[in-house]
């Protein structure tokens, strides 16, 4: 009971500096001291954010399933659409630079043979190649993947790198002492003792995808979250650019959290979770 | 008898930023099928130098190696190597690690099922089965770490201070544990220690090394009959006998470290 209270308490506690600010802010635009064309009430925010969600139309069975109906909001479709860029570029970029970081950390020669090459191209921002996308594939998905794709391969590369090279030497003895074969070694030794690198390199490969993807729908893209809230933009509608905010938000904290668990599932075995 | 591990002639001499450090100077050694070894010397005097020699990890730079009739090239199942950090892998569960040098066999899944089980309940890890390494104690971990070996049914151990981290009562436990098996299984043992006492209570013969270069000093033959006592005569007379033997060389490590700072 005590317990309850205590949680109770705190997160009370948690929630009183936003419900302040939301509350200087409901008074600023309600009042007209801001214009409410410049900063909307969050109330009209809020609102906007259901209308943003829920469907355009009424329900047809005639026409969809009601599943189907539901999910058929405007906000939902958008945030499909940047969902699904950032997942399929992620997972390009992941599957490119898996191998090549296994190999380049593993062995010095290939090593060397790429590293002047990564070492150019990795501090341009991905955002920068975004003329270039546009040049060479146009205007939709295929540029913005290709820019989501550039943002997560560098940290995901580069984490493996360096996961491989940290690899310690004891393992390696122990394995080699067993019988283990250079595959076994790869793929059974190597592999899993740089997965804590690797998964780091991945939180950061799909942060930057999700930075990128917002960008790259702003300006190559006619549909996506991004794309949404600078058209919102075009017609003064700040309470739809909030909204949209909003949910960007919530879905950079949904894949935060679900990289989290993959994290923790395939990281059961280590000391601690993060580093060690 | 013929010898299993023949080593002569051995040098090994590291160089690092132009020193030279020679480690191992014209060791000659003959261990027979069976034998008990202890190579004991204070640290730095090249007992996990010529260890890992035998395994096959860092070749010597001059000499030979001979183990069952042909000369180490690589590390190799033959010789089943214990580590004073356990090295058992994080990412396998207990049974996971007993069972990796078997899948690298690649014997039958039931086979590899049923020695498992039987390693760990000679171990007394049955309840450890599905454990990470993270969450065993030390003593437990070198279990399983001795387990993983036994399992390749190596004729040979290779064990570099095994016990060294492990709290007394622990270390006990796990050297008559070690015996036991030994006596079972007739394995051949090169233990690496540098506790006298932990030498007079296991070794067939104790192999005393000298500090740079390191050079055999005194090959002792331990004849005084198992399970041993540490508190009898026997044992404390060839324990005052061997400390003299260690003090020479730790001595001469002290007096070396003074001169050379950087050592080590
Ligand atoms: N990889 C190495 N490079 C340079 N010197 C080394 C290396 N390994 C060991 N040594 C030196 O060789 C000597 C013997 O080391 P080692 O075999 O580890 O001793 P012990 O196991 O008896 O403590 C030491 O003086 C050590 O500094
Ligand atoms: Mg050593």
């Amino acid at each position: 009971m005590k317990n309850i209270l205590a949680r109770l308490y705190a997160s009370l506690q948690g929630l009183l500096v936003p419900v302040i600010l939301l509350a200087i802010w409901q008074y600023l635009s309600t009042h007209a001291i801001v214009n409410p064309q410049i900063l909307p009430a969050p109330t009209a925010v809020i609102a906007k954010w259901w209308e943003y969600l829920l469907p355009t139309e009424a329900f047809d069975p005639s026409q969809s399933g009601y599943l189907a109906w539901l999910f058929s909001g405007e906000m939902i479709r958008d945030a499909y659409a940047s969902m699904y860029r950032v997942v399929v570029g992620f997972l390009v970029g992941t599957a490119l630079a898996l191998p090549l970081g296994l190999l380049m950390g593993a062995n010095e020669r290939i090593y060397k043979l790429f590293n002047p090459l990564i070492q150019i191209l990795r501090p341009i921002p991905p955002i920068a190649f975004i003329p270039l996308s546009i040049l060479w594939f146009g205007l939709g998905n295929p540029p913005a993947i290709f820019l989501i794709v550039i943002g997560a391969f560098f940290p995901v590369l580069m984490n493996t790198i360096a996961g491989v090279r940290h690899v310690d030497g004891i393992y390696i003895r122990a394995a080699r002492s067993l019988g283990a074969s250079q595959t076994t070694m790869f793929l059974r030794v190597m592999l899993p003792a740089a997965t804590p690198y690797i998964l780091t390199g991945a939180r950061i490969g799909i942060g930057t995808a999700f930075i990128v993807v917002i960008v790259a729908e702003m300006i190559a893209v006619n549909n996506g979250l991004g794309y949404r809230i600078l058209e919102a933009r075009e017609f003064f509608w700040s309470d739809k650019i909030i909204a949209g905010m909003f949910t960007i938000g919530l879905l950079g904290l949904a894949i935060d959290s679900g990289m989290n668990r993959l994290n923790n599932y395939l990281l059961k075995w280590h000391r601690g979770i993060e580093n060690n | 008898m013929q010898p299993q591990i023949h080593i002569s002639k051995v040098n090994k001499v590291f160089s690092t930023g132009g020193r030279e450090v020679v480690a191992l100077d014209d060791i000659n050694l003959e261990v027979s099928p069976g034998e008990f070894i202890c190579l004991l010397g204070p640290s730095g005097c090249g007992k996990s130098t010529l260890l890992n020699a035998i395994a096959g990890f860092s070749p010597p730079t001059a000499g030979s190696i001979i183990v069952d009739g042909s000369a180490v090239q690589t590390p190799g199942p033959d010789r089943g190597m214990v580590f004073q950090e356990y090295a058992l892998f994080p990412w396998m569960t207990v049974e996971k690690n007993i069972a990796f040098g078997l899948e690298i066999k690649k014997q039958p899944k039931a086979r590899i099922k049923e020695k498992v089980s039987e390693l760990l309940d000679m171990l007394k890890l049955q309840d450890f089965r599905d454990r990470y390494p993270k969450d065993l104690s030390g003593g437990m971990r070198q279990r399983v770490a001795i387990a993983r070996v036994l399992a390749l049914d190596s004729p040979i151990l290779l064990m570099d201070e095994p016990f060294g981290a492990l709290d007394s009562l622990t270390r006990r436990n796990l050297q008559d544990e070690l015996l036991r098996i030994w006596t079972e299984f007739q394995k051949t043992i090169i233990f690496v220690t540098h506790s006298i006492e932990e030498s007079i209570y296991l070794a067939d013969r104790i192999v005393v090394m000298t500090y740079r270069p390191g050079t055999i000093k005194r090959d002792v033959s331990v004849a005084i009959p198992r399970p041993r006592d540490p508190s009898s005569v026997e044992f404390n007379d060839l324990k005052k006998e061997l400390a003299l033997l260690v003090m020479e060389e730790q001595t001469r490590h002290n007096q070396q470290e003074i001169r050379m700072p950087a050592a080590d």
